[in-house]
């Protein structure tokens, strides 16, 4: 199974190395699943991955991201950064149109990073913090000063963390509820026609796009369809062209790729890199040992988590640090499946058998039978586990509340360890109440001391030490058992070329991909 | 005597009753034949029926034994149909033999109490109250019960309300019997053969009950169910049918055998139909 699959997107790259060479067409339309519905288009002001997804090829940030994380111009022309890492300069791209024909000027990008997203975005906001000022000494040139040499500052930038909104539409009103929310406004290559609920999204080609003989599609539409097998039997009909990754179940994926003309691939998620792990409540139970911690990461085959359940996408992980993103320690020891080592480490730490509760994430099959396996896994050591089921609001409840020994979760990492991986392990995070902080209840002064420094470090290099060191230090404890870098497969009909082409993947995909005739 | 020996003569009531037996035993014996948890993954995933003489009716989607699932699925099964149908003919049976027995505004409120469960479709009340109380196989038991008692109450208040004004219950109050005397030794035991083959048909109900409950994910994670091994199968049913035919075809035969003996017991039982099969 696993060896198709793969021989196929070998295939199919080959494929795509060889259209390459063959000029773009303009024309045609491409339908896309979008699963779930999302709750708004506007990007940046709600987090749900549809928003991003439909909101990406809308609206723009000043830069994009490839695949290895490297910043290129968008709305941004070109940008320098001080000797002292403390002062950015950025030249923005001059004739953009928004959608409704006024043009965008720097005071579009100092109200959209200082007004408006400092309230709708609470990622940013703490980001945003190293920020002293934003200016605009003229049209078309902006800069932001530092308190700090804020390292991954550079990779801000992007469509989701944020987006450029119009001043001219939201200057002054309740950016919550301004009418142009449900007809969003935007300088990407893709206008909004129409939202039909339930039903699918329409965008169309935006003319005046700033970058010349871009888009080469003319339409755009995202579908809404609820069931899984449907969304499935959608693709092999070809009403659908393109479902996003995550958007059918992992067990269809091998039966789907293995179809004529149809294309897959795992990139394009290189910038969120989803890591998953079991979240262990350090404060309580056998947890609170870093034995008991130690022994969970050697009890489970998270091998077989990723070849039987994940179809083999994806990577094991051995730490906090994804290693597609930036500070990556790849000299890191990893712990491997050995249940022998693990049930050692139980006796040593005299555990009584005290049973633990497994708390699967509410978000369909895979994650279902994934705790499945841990469960059997933990058990075969000698680890006392029920599992408990609830659904998503109970889940988050019960995380937020710390009413949990083990639950499932995965976090995104946004390219570097500061904007990503900090937030999950510095004890200033931990509060009561919210499900995507410091939940574990983690406490350690030299970790928290070295993300703070690292965060901060000038230049890179001292950076990568910083965080190499507290990689280590992470590993030895265990706070949380981390499982597997997440790769969502996005399948695809051949005939849509260049698809994926940024570090986002489908956020950004439409306006340079197009239709083989 | 008489019924054993006319349910006896009943050749399709016999069928229904042998394969219940057979999974009765399997029930009370399988799981210690087969040591171990139904939940270990033992060969590769999706091992095909018969190809593999350690594991009959081969691997799931985890590659997890899924005959050591049936065996396991067949004792909840049975378990939680029989217990939710006592407890519902615990709850049914007083409230329609006060209901029937008294009458006037006894039987109007019980009556209306009734209804209330009645009129809220029973499946959907089910899912509600497990869902509240988190899916375990006390709150799955219990969730079915309480949408299976209201049809025991209805039938029980028709018995008493039909046998209340015959001459032996008379004789009984002419004779200064109490109330309790009259209900439980007089009317109960003449109303009780529909009772049971009302019973015998709740069973069955009550496991497609909780074989629909388990499908939906609404089942006791900690337990392997036939409900359970459908649902997780449901997604690759185009990949390995055999995943969801297995355990469906225990429940359909469970179920069948189920209500043939039913039907069985209801020939047998009813003073009108008896007699009425001479072979």
């Amino acid at each position: 199974m696993k060896k198709i699959s793969v021989g196929a997107s070998v295939a199919c790259l080959v494929l795509a190395a060889n259209v390459y060479a063959a000029e773009p067409k303009d024309g045609g339309a491409i339908n896309v699943v979008v699963q779930p519905e999302p709750p708004s288009l506007m990007i940046g002001m709600y987090s749900n991955g549809t928003t991003q997804q439909v909101g990406g090829n809308i609206f723009e940030g000043l830069l994009r991201y490839d695949k290895e994380l490297n910043p290129h111009p968008l709305l941004a022309k070109s940008w320098e950064n001080s000797e002292d890492g403390k002062t950015w300069t950025f030249h923005l791209e001059k004739d953009v149109l928004w959608h409704d024909g006024k043009p965008f000027t720097s005071a579009d990008v100092v109200f959209s990073v200082d007004k408006m997203l400092r309230k709708t975005n609470a990622r940013l906001r703490t980001s945003l913090e190293f920020v002293e000022s934003i200016s605009a000494p003229d049209d078309y040139t902006v800069v932001f000063k530092l308190n700090k040499p804020f390292g991954p500052f550079i990779r801000l930038f992007e469509v989701g963390t944020m987006p450029m909104y119009p001043k001219h539409i939201y200057a002054g009103t309740d950016y919550k509820i301004n009418p142009a929310n449900q007809h969003p406004i935007g300088t990407g290559p893709f206008k909004f026609v129409e939202w039909k609920k339930g039903s699918y999204i329409h965008l169309t080609k935006n003319d005046h796009y700033h970058v010349s003989g871009l888009p080469h599609i003319n339409d755009l539409y995202w579908h809404v369809i609820p069931d899984a097998a449907s969304r499935a039997v959608a693709f092999e009909t070809g009403k659908i062209d393109v479902l996003p990754g995550g958007s059918v179940e992992n067990f269809d994926v091998p039966r789907l790729t293995e179809l004529d003309n149809t294309c897959v691939t795992t990139d394009g998620w290189e910038f969120f890199s989803p890591h998953s792990l079991l979240w262990l409540n350090n404060r309580q139970g056998p947890m609170a040992d870093k034995r008991f911690r130690q022994a969970v990461m050697y009890a489970m085959d998270r091998e077989f988590a990723k070849n039987v359940l994940w179809n083999g996408f994806g990577k094991v992980a051995n730490g906090p640090v994804g290693s597609k993103t930036k500070f990556y320690d790849k000299s890191l020891p990893n712990y491997e499946y050995d249940p022998a080592k693990a049930k050692k480490l139980l006796k040593e730490m005299g555990y009584d058998g005290t049973p633990v509760r497994l708390l699967p994430m509410p978000y369909g099959e895979t994650w279902q039978r994934w705790a499945e396996v841990v469960k059997q896994n933990l058990e075969e050591v000698g680890i006392k586990t029920k599992m408990v089921s609830t659904d998503v609001a109970g889940w988050n409840q019960k995380v937020a509340d710390w009413d949990y020994d083990i639950s499932f979760t995965y976090l995104y990492q946004y390219g570097d360890p500061a904007l990503g991986v900090s937030r999950n392990y510095i004890s200033s995070n931990i509060s009561k109440g919210s499900s995507w902080n410091n939940v574990e209840g983690y406490e350690n002064a030299q970790v928290d001391k070295l993300f703070a420094e690292a965060a901060v470090a000038f230049p890179d290099s001292k950076r990568q030490e910083l965080y190499s060191k507290v990689q280590r230090q992470l590993v030895e404890d265990v706070p949380v058992a981390w499982l597997m870098e997440l790769e969502f497969p996005t399948i695809y009909n051949c005939k849509v070329q260049n698809l994926i082409d940024s570090g986002i993947g489908i956020n950004d995909a439409f306006g340079t991909a197009w239709i083989k005739q | 005597m008489n019924i054993i020996k006319t349910l006896s003569q009943n050749k399709v009531a016999m069928v229904g009753f042998f394969v219940l037996a057979i999974f009765c035993l399997i029930a009370a014996f399988g799981p210690l034949l087969y040591d171990g948890s139904p939940w270990k993954m033992v060969q590769r995933p999706f091992l095909p029926p018969f190809e593999n003489s350690n594991y009959l009716l081969g691997t799931d989607t985890l590659g997890r034994d899924v005959l050591a699932g049936l065996i396991y699925g067949t004792r909840i099964s049975l378990l939680v149909g029989l217990v939710s149908t006592l407890i519902a003919l615990l709850i049914g049976i007083p409230l329609g033999a006060y209901a029937g027995y008294f009458g006037g505004w006894v039987d109007e409120l019980l009556m209306r109490f009734t209804e209330i469960f009645q009129t809220v479709p029973s499946f959907a009340l089910a899912i509600v109250i497990v869902a509240i109380f988190e899916p375990s196989v006390y709150s799955i038991t219990s969730a079915i019960a309480i949408v299976s008692w209201p049809p025991v109450a209805r039938l029980v208040r028709g018995e008493f309300m039909s046998l209340r004004s015959q001459e032996y219950v008379l004789a009984a109050k002419l004779n200064g019997q109490t109330h309790r005397n009259i209900i439980m030794r007089e009317i109960l035991p003449n109303s009780l053969s529909p009772i049971i083959v009302l019973a015998s048909l709740m069973v069955a109900t009550a496991i497609l009950l909780e074989s629909s409950l388990s499908f939906l994910g609404l089942g006791d994670p900690e337990i392997m169910s036939w409900g359970y091994m459908i649902g997780a199968a449901k997604t690759v049913v185009r990949q390995a049918w055999w995943l969801s035919f297995i355990p469906g075809l225990a429940i359909a035969l469970t179920v069948l055998s189920l209500n043939l003996l039913g039907e069985g017991l209801n020939e047998a039982l009813n003073p009108k139909m008896s007699g009425k099969r001479e072979n």
